[in-house]
């Protein structure tokens, strides 16, 4: 029997998952942009698990609009992103280091 | 029906819709000429709107069934972050026109955060909280980033983007956890299940989780580390919006939800809020000495005088949130002439941002680095100045809290971080001799920065009536 906690625990899972893939690419910007996805959809699953739980349909609304908004926020990362590799040249993660910090 | 809710939300919707016709006109037209005419209207209508608020609303007046609240709390916020934003871009205008960057998308992109912004303040369930705070967060990406052919802009906004989504994602989990746990998105529906005493664990990690992601917005440790890159990267006008209004919204908006979806469980989060201020108030302290970036040292500053803020908000109390409020009405002023002294810092038309040009300069102008040093004291808390006051309001209120270790914590670290700003006083005042500034003056920044320091001076008699008006805001928010 597949209850709340299966799909909770898949959702933090990925959900951490996202966090590590954040923190400790080394490589390449898209894959950061790859990991906030990744996180946005974990949430998703979490709203749509609570939802049918509760028997209430706010979760599912609240999940469109994050995903709505999931995808407004992955063109402006893109559009930034171009302006960088055009200035820059290059996208891996350790060259974002011309302020030191 | 909806003509009521609407009318609610009228003043959001007129500048969402002039934006939105000023963008259709200005793709229509002449692109390039559209930028200077579009600040000025911008920052008119945004200064009419702040304006009619804070002179005709009056009343709780709830729309779009509890989704948005238009209470004194938020009509606060909204006149200080409207008159704010209105000013930084009159300010901004002059610097951004002579280095071409003066696009028309500018001053909507800064009105359609402005919407943002007020969305949160009013923000009545975590629907509307999220969709405030991303329209917010959205418009502020593409503007630090608007220099579109410098390295440091584009690579501030892409830290930006990145770790601000990184903080819309870990709010997002909580707000999803508060969901499933209290069975509701609306604030009057969580803080009926948040009630003191019987927080559940899934609620509780909600809870850490939204401060989290909230922390990240008004920059408090340990969430701050994205703050000196984008202020030091983007332009410098965006510097000086970042610094003002989107850290007034964030803290309204971190006051609502702590008070409206969770006031009946405060000793649950005040613990989480007083261990933030007390390590922003430290490290904006003790990070800011080694600056030589003036930027980046008002980046350090502004990470403290969160903590400063947050401390009004760890005593949970209706006293606490007005001396926040206070606090923050304060800060956005003292930073507005701060920003204007810093525009007006130039070598051979260019920008400059090192302190130790600053060297000697009261003998060249002595009227600026008048102002300027009032506006440092005022920073750093010294006595006379209305800065002082600000900081007093908020160690009184985390005293009568039972806060008293927050309130001394407080006290020397506002002593650590007077030193950094006594610092640029020795420079203009007892400096060594070196390469002189422009002696430009424009008028406008002229005008800023003498206002400003003036208000610092002139506000310890009565606060201009911020202090009732506060009072108000902060009583219909705390029940």
């Amino acid at each position: 029997m597949i209850g709340i906690e299966h799909y909770l625990t898949v959702a933090a899972t990925l959900f951490v998952i996202g966090i590590f893939g954040l923190f400790l690419n080394r490589k390449n910007v898209i894959i950061l942009l790859m990991s906030i996805e990744l996180m946005l959809l974990a949430v998703n699953i979490n709203l749509v698990a609570f939802s049918s739980f509760l028997g209430d349909l706010v979760g599912q609304v609240f999940t469109l609009f994050v995903l709505t908004v999931a995808a407004a926020e992955a063109a402006i990362g893109l559009a930034i992103l171009v302006c960088f590799f055009r200035n820059r040249g290059t996208i891996d993660v350790e060259d974002i280091s011309v302020m030191k910090g | 029906m909806i003509q009521a809710d609407l009318n609610v939300i009228l003043p959001e919707l007129i500048l969402a819709v002039y934006a939105m016709i000023a963008l259709l006109l200005a793709v229509y037209s002449t692109k390039d000429k559209m930028g200077p005419l579009l600040v000025w209207s911008t920052a008119g209508l945004m200064a009419l709107l702040a304006l009619w608020i804070a002179g005709s609303g009056s009343g709780n007046n709830v729309a779009f069934g509890g989704m948005f609240v238009d209470d004194g709390f938020s009509r606060f916020a909204k006149v200080t972050i409207l008159l704010s934003a209105a000013a930084v871009l009159v300010m901004g205008q002059d610097y951004m026109a002579r280095r071409g960057m003066l696009q028309f998308e500018y001053p909507l992109l800064v009105s359609l955060s402005v919407v943002g912004m007020m969305m949160m303040v009013s923000a009545g369930d975590l629907m509307s909280l999220y969709m405030g705070l991303e329209l917010q967060s959205l418009a502020l990406y593409v503007v630090a980033s608007m220099r579109r052919d410098s390295v440091k802009s584009t690579e501030a906004g892409l830290k930006y983007f990145v770790l601000g989504a990184l903080s819309s994602g870990l709010l997002l989990y909580g707000a999803s956890l508060v969901y499933g746990f209290a069975g509701t998105t609306k604030f009057e529906g969580i803080i009926q299940v948040a009630q003191h005493g019987e927080v559940s664990v899934g609620l509780l990690f909600g809870i850490v989780f939204l401060i989290s992601g909230m922390a990240f917005k008004v920059s408090a440790v340990p969430f701050h580390m994205w703050t000196p890159d984008v202020y030091e990267g983007a332009p410098t006008p965006v510097t000086a919006f970042f610094a003002t209004a989107p850290k007034m919204a964030a803290m309204g908006l971190f006051a609502r939800v702590m008070h409206d979806a969770f006031g009946n469980a405060v000793s649950d989060w005040s613990q989480i809020i007083a261990l933030l201020s007390v390590a922003s108030m430290f490290l904006g302290a003790v990070a800011a000495i080694g600056q030589t970036n003036i930027k980046r040292l008002m980046a350090y500053s502004s990470i403290a005088h969160m903590g400063f803020a947050l401390m009004g908000l760890a005593a949970g109390t209706v006293f606490g949130v007005q001396a926040m409020l206070i606090y923050m009405a304060i800060y956005v002023t003292m930073n507005v002439g701060t920003f204007a002294f810093i525009l007006m810092m130039e070598k051979d038309g260019k920008p400059v941002t090192d302190i130790a040009s600053l060297n000697l300069y009261s003998r060249r102008e002595p009227g600026k680095a008048l102002a300027m040093l009032v506006l440092l004291f005022s920073l750093s808390g010294v006595p006379p100045m209305l800065g002082f006051f600000g900081k007093f309001y908020v160690l009184r209120a985390a005293y009568d809290a039972g806060l008293a270790w927050l309130a001394i914590a407080g006290v020397v670290a506002s002593v650590i971080g007077a030193f950094y700003y006594l610092r640029i006083v020795y420079y203009m005042y007892f400096g060594e001799e070196g390469d002189e500034l422009d002696r430009n003056s424009s008028p406008v920044l002229w005008g800023f920065l003498m206002a400003s320091a003036a208000v610092m001076v002139l506000g310890i008699i009565n606060m201009f009536g911020v202090e009732g008006a506060a009072a108000a805001a902060a009583a219909t928010l705390v029940n």
